[in-house]
């Protein structure tokens, strides 16, 4: 009863229905009765018609209708609502009695069987109260349609008149296949008859009002509005039950209120407040809900009632913010959408808060001792109460002092006794969870963690340390991270008191550990205190209690520490630091990111205690991710002296150690860092990496911000100092610098296919000797794939490479080098395409050398890398000129021409042409052993060296379409170059010619000059090429220039191969360039060839000298 | 006037908490902390709509049973908190901007120090005596 008595009665919560009792249905026993039931209460969806239905027995007694009072003058009620009369609507006061009865139209025994009926319509017939009675005949035929069966019709208005029942209230259920749709039917009809009912009810409970008046009868105003309300929701008018509830809702806080009916009208207020803001929700107005819920707390709030039970105002007011959530919640689930600011965790949170003033009232009010009075005075002769919200030892009592005094103190001692029996905690924290769960889902996490700290608490006061632990260390981490010291301080010392209660001797000095470091904001005694209870715990020592704890909870955990103490085994511990803010900070760097191997490494560890007494330790050591080095990374103390932090400055340990050759180019990192502490219990305080906390990080930026430079007072802030130290986790081991000098010497640009020799020369300023030296040298890995192709690398001199050779050649031993000497080695490159590449030299040895007293053996190398453009040496341009060196687009089979070709050299070092030659395809040359004319030939940058080939296309040869020339081989080397350097031998390909045949072939012999009044005798050679007689028309026109002598127009035959001359002698008339006489040929049986096809064999202009003395022939003869 | 003045880093770290000394402090240091949820929410959503510009004044972030709780967020994330009683009715949405103006310009001002590393708690004598200005006077 204890935490019921807040609860709301189930009849307020459920949903009223229309109440229809079923008699005359015997479900137990008879099959087709139970059938008839099933149909009624199986499957009560939303669509179908609200009536809660109960089967009775015929003859089962309803509750008496009390005689009508006449006249209200002399009556004075006792209180507001009686406790019975929801649930006696709701369950026992039906709207419609129906009595089930198998009857045929047809019985034979109609009469006997119409009078039974009758009778028991009696028996339900309910005296006094207007509940209908209804009859349903089970019949087991399909009636027919009505007005077709004049019996029943008959019969029907005979049992209608025998029942005194109206013709409406009278049903046939024929018991066949559609039982269901028949049910659905009558039960409609049924909700008809209910609704009626509940209307004649409420104009009943309306009738009463005039009688009232406003001075003795204000109980009943709101009695009266109250029960209109809940009849309109059983009526399912549920529009106009929310205004009566809201009348009933204003008069009750029109009622005079006193200590004594204080309960009784807050109760009220809430059931109706509790009405008002469900079918607010139900109507989809949640505002409104939350509105009218306001209104009603501000206007309760104050209204405490007696002092001496002032926890039931805060029960209550807790009750009101539940059931509120609740509704609200409720109503979220049918589907509204609440928000972040407004959702059901606001008002679970505020029931939690009252919870929480009524559990710390009913400590103030309930004293331990107090026993209960007997007979007690809460006890009732019916067990309950007769009205809501009234005292059980003085029911009915409506003035305002209490009857007696005694009873009356007694009865407030009683309920303070049943007070201190209630699991408060359990309330809170279930109230707790409840708001949790919905501000998760509303997105509000810093909430949630505060309820959750709320909870932990209130398990801590529930005395189940455990759960609290668990809750406390859950948010913990999130306070940390945001870095809320001060709530964080305050969680930690509830955790530190839960810790000691249970004598978790681990999370004890870890929360000592947190709550003494920076980040606690506790006061500098307490912060001494906590340390004093540390050191004791870590010698193994009972703790001293911490304050605020109740004695009897201390002197228990005393004990327990006793026993842990006893304990021998499980004295070590291993706390992980990392993700707190300990008292003691760490920080370790390498002093460089990287360390040659031939330098000791070293290693820095700084440790600095928050705490304000000196703490000792034992050990201090550093794991690194190669354990062999783990050793030299111990700090130990010796014998009986322990290593000592002050507080406030910053301890520093260094370790130097010597790294292993093998693990060059490899990182060395910093795993953890372990701190050991205790003597009797021993604690490892580990950091994970090299040190740092939770707080570090941001300390650190903050440091970083600050860093800007502070005038001379800068260097005296140790506090900055500190937080400006920053982690070097890890450090590369990189190999030894090498104490050699390599120097490259070529001359660049490369050419393009020619051996680039480069000298490489490697001088040793190393004190020992540098054993194996190694040289890798050749083409950069990495570079375009297909200059590894292109690209050829050797150390042999004497022959061209080919592609065999590699782009780079690795590992070529040179030796041994002494202190001071030198070596060279001379690498030839082949380039077989241009562009730029980049070369790499590498010169690796090893050296014995000692570091710190050890001796070790060192791999060096030394890397050079140069970039080399490859440039082409030469071009080579060619082309075709006939024999008088006029441009040839064409050649003609069996008639010589000229190849000539030019070399233009663009390297910027001289060249030194060793030879060049022809390969020919089809061409054939006029000369038999061509000699290159450019044998021997230097060129200089830009300088152009030119030969020309006589050659001819032999006869036979296909003469349509273009043929290939051949190839053009040039051998070279770089003038500077030695002798014994291989040619490099370069072949450029000729380009391809149109060849044709010619039937007619004319040629002109004749002198390279002439001279004014001389004769220039010219002789024609006219040659048939064809297997044919060719006949030949042959003219020559007249010249301003020339006067000649000879056949001026001829008609000749020519035989196949034949050749036929012309001779004749041209007297020129001018000096200069003069065009001879125009030759005209045709051939008749060859249209294609003509003078215009012929002509280019022909010269055209001929140099004529002007008549001169003999003198000047001499000196021209001279020139 | 109100009982509790806050000033949280863009990180969400107190920079500065002052509170009526009569009440129970940790009580509005969750107080303060539990707004924050409101405050991300609405620069989230604020946020997405228009970054230039949003309104720096929040409005009232919560209400409590005995507490309202109003937030107000600098173009540089540094939130501002003031917590008034709730039975105190007299003050009106201007006067509770007001506050926050001049809340604002006198951070400023302790930014404008070149002594103070942004990010540090607000140790400022003068800031200190205008939050005073703002409390609700204990007599």
């Amino acid at each position: 009863m204890s935490g019921s008595q807040w609860e709301l009665p189930p009849e307020l919560c459920c949903r009223p229905m229309a109440f229809v009792a079923l008699t005359g249905l015997d479900v137990t026993y008879n099959a087709v009765h139970r059938a008839i039931w099933d149909a009624f209460c199986a499957n009560r969806r939303a669509d179908r018609v609200p009536i809660s239905f109960k089967v009775l027995a015929g003859d089962h007694e309803y509750p008496k209708c009390r005689t009508k009072r006449t006249s209200y003058e002399w009556y004075i009620p006792k209180g507001i609502l009686k406790t019975g009369w929801m649930n006696k609507h709701l369950n026992l006061v039906p709207a419609l009695v129906v009595l089930f009865y198998e009857l045929d139209w047809d019985d034979p025994q109609w009469k006997e069987k119409q009078s039974e009926c009758a009778t028991k319509v009696e028996i339900v017939s309910l005296q006094g109260r207007n509940t209908k009675v209804a009859v349903v005949l089970i019949q087991k035929k399909t009636p027919l349609p009505p007005g077709e069966d004049l019996v029943a019709s008959e019969r029907a208005s005979s049992l209608c008149n025998a029942c005194d029942l109206s013709g409406k209230s009278l049903f046939v259920l024929p018991h066949t296949d559609h039982l269901v749709g028949y049910i659905i039917r009558l039960e409609n009809a049924f909700y008809e008859h209910a609704q009626t009912y509940y209307y004649t009810e409420i104009r009943r409970v309306k009738s009463h009002k005039e009688f009232l008046n406003k001075t003795t009868h204000q109980l009943l105003f709101v009695r009266h509005q109250f029960k209109i309300a809940f009849f309109s929701e059983l009526k399912q008018d549920t529009q106009n039950a929310l205004k009566y509830y809201r009348t009933a809702y204003s008069l009750v806080h029109e009622l005079r209120a006193h200590e004594t009916n204080m309960l009784e009208i807050k109760t009220m207020a809430g059931f109706i407040n509790y009405k008002i803001c469900r079918l607010c929700f139900q109507h989809n107005t949640p505002l409104d809900a939350i509105a009218q819920f306001r209104k009603h707390i501000d206007l309760c709030k104050k209204k405490i009632g007696s002092a001496d039970l002032a926890f039931e105002h805060t029960a209550w007011m807790s009750k009101q913010f539940q059931s509120f959530g609740e509704l609200f919640d409720e109503a979220i689930k049918l589907g509204l959408t609440a928000i972040q600011t407004q959702n059901p965790g606001f008002y679970y949170q505020q029931a939690a808060c009252y919870s929480q003033d009524r559990k710390l009232t009913a400590q103030q009010l309930c004293q331990a001792g107090a026993v209960c009075p007997i007979p007690d005075p809460l006890d009732t002769p019916t067990g309950g109460l007769d009205f809501y919200g009234q005292r059980a030892w003085r029911q009915g009592h409506q003035s305002i002092d209490p009857p007696d005094p005694e009873k009356e103190r007694t009865g407030i001692l009683a309920l303070q006794i049943k007070e201190r029996d209630v699991p408060h905690s359990e309330l809170i924290i279930a109230l707790l969870s409840n708001a949790v769960a919905q501000f998760k889902k509303y997105k509000c996490p810093r909430m949630k963690s505060h309820l959750m700290v709320q909870m932990g608490e209130e398990y801590y006061h529930a005395k189940d340390y455990t759960k609290a632990l668990k809750l406390l260390d859950y948010v913990m981490c999130d306070y940390r991270t945001e870095r809320w010291w001060a709530l964080l301080t305050a969680i930690l010392s509830t955790a530190l008191r839960c810790s000691y209660l249970m004598a978790n001797v681990k999370d004890y000095m870890t929360y000592c550990m947190e709550l003494l470091g920076r980040a606690s904001t506790l006061k500098e005694e307490q912060k001494s205190r906590i340390e004093k209870n540390l050191l004791k715990v870590l010698k193994n020592e009972v703790p001293d209690a911490e304050p605020d704890c109740e004695p009897s909870g201390s002197s228990a955990a005393a004990a327990l520490w006793k026993d842990r103490m006893a304990l021998s085994g499980s004295n070590e511990f291993s706390i992980e630091v990392q993700d707190y803010v300990p008292f003691i900070q760490c920080k370790a760097r390498f002093l460089a990111p990287s360390f040659h191997v031939d330098q000791p490494i070293q290693l820095q560890v700084f440790l600095r205690a928050d705490c304000p007494h000196p703490i000792s330790f034992n050990k201090l050591s550093v794991s690194l991710s190669n354990q062999c080095y783990n050793q030299w990374c111990v700090v130990e103390a010796s014998g009986q002296d322990t290593m000592l932090l002050t507080p406030g400055e910053t301890s520093c340990f260094s370790f130097n150690f010597v790294a292993k050759t093998q693990d060059v180019g490899k990182k060395i990192e910093m795993t953890g860092i372990e701190l050991m502490l205790g003597s009797g219990r021993w604690v490892f305080l580990s950091w994970r990496g090299a040190g740092g906390d939770a707080a570090s990080a941001h300390e650190a930026l903050q440091a970083s911000r600050s860093a800007r430079p502070r005038g001379p007072g800068a260097g005296a802030r140790p506090e900055g100092a500190w937080d400006a130290l920053t982690i070097q986790h890890s450090t590369m081991i990189i190999s030894r610098v090498p104490k050699i000098s390599v120097q490259l010497s070529h001359q660049p640009p490369a050419l393009n296919n020619e051996m680039y020799c480069i000298t490489l020369s490697i001088q040793s300023q190393e004190e020992g000797v540098a054993r194996e030296v190694r040289l890798t040298a050749g083409l950069k890995p990495g570079q375009d794939a297909n200059l590894s192709q292109a690209t050829h690398v050797t150390l042999d001199r004497g022959q061209v490479c080919d592609a065999s050779d590699p782009a780079l050649l690795p590992d070529i031993p040179l030796g041994d080098l002494n202190p001071g000497h030198k070596v060279e080695q001379r690498v030839y490159v082949r380039c077989v395409s241009t562009g730029p590449r980049v070369f790499l030299f590498h010169v690796a040895y090893s050296i014995n050398t000692s570091v710190d007293g050890q001796e070790i053996d060192c791999n060096c190398h030394k890397d050079e890398t140069i970039a080399i453009e490859t440039v082409e040496p030469f071009e080579v341009s060619s082309k075709f000129v006939s024999t008088k060196l006029e441009p040839l687009d064409r050649v003609v089979v069996d008639i010589p021409f000229v190849l000539m070709t030019d070399l233009l050299s663009s390297s910027p070092w001289p060249l030194l042409l060793h030879s060049s030659s022809l390969q020919l395809v089809t061409m054939a040359t006029c000369t038999p052993h061509p000699l290159s004319q450019l044998e021997q030939v230097v060129l200089q940058t830009g300088e152009c060296a030119s030969e020309c080939f006589c050659l001819q296309c032999p006869s036979g040869a296909e003469a349509n379409g273009t043929v290939a020339t051949g190839q053009y081989v040039i051998s070279w080397r770089r003038e500077s170059s030695s002798l014994d350097t291989p040619l490099v031998h370069t072949t450029v390909p000729l380009p391809h010619i149109p060849l044709e045949n010619i039937p007619l072939y004319i040629h002109a012999e004749l002198p390279s000059f002439g001279r004014v009044r001389e004769t220039l005798p010219v002789r024609y050679h006219i040659e048939n090429r064809t297997a044919l007689v060719q006949q030949v028309e042959m003219a020559v026109e007249p010249s301003d220039a020339f006067m000649f002598s000879g056949l001026k127009q001829v008609r000749l035959h020519i035989l196949p191969g034949a050749e036929q001359q012309m001779l004749y002698n041209y007297y020129p008339l001018m000096a200069g360039y003069q065009s001879l006489p125009q030759l005209n040929i045709s051939l008749p049986r060859c249209p294609a060839t003509d003078t215009h096809t012929l002509r280019r064999f022909l010269p055209q202009r001929i140099f004529v000298k002007p008549q001169g003395r003999e003198l000047d022939d001499a000196s021209i003869a001279a020139a | 006037m109100a009982v509790c003045i806050a000033v949280i880093a863009k990180e969400n770290y107190p920079l500065y908490i002052r509170s009526v000394p009569t009440q129970n402090e940790l009580k509005f240091h969750y107080t303060v902390h539990t707004s924050l949820d409101v405050v991300e929410e609405k620069i989230s959503a604020a946020g997405k709509a228009m970054a230039d510009q949003r309104e720096l004044y929040l409005g009232l972030l919560y209400p409590t049973e005995d507490y309202k709780v109003y937030g107000y967020v600098t173009n540089s994330k540094v939130k501002f908190v003031i917590v008034v009683d709730s039975s105190n009715t007299s003050l009106r949405d201007n006067e509770i901007r007001s506050m926050f103006r001049k809340l604002h310009n006198s951070f400023t001002d302790v930014m404008c120090n070149p002594f103070y590393n942004p990010g540090d708690p607000v140790q400022s004598k003068v800031f200190e005596g205008m939050v005073s200005g703002m409390m609700v006077q204990v007599s």
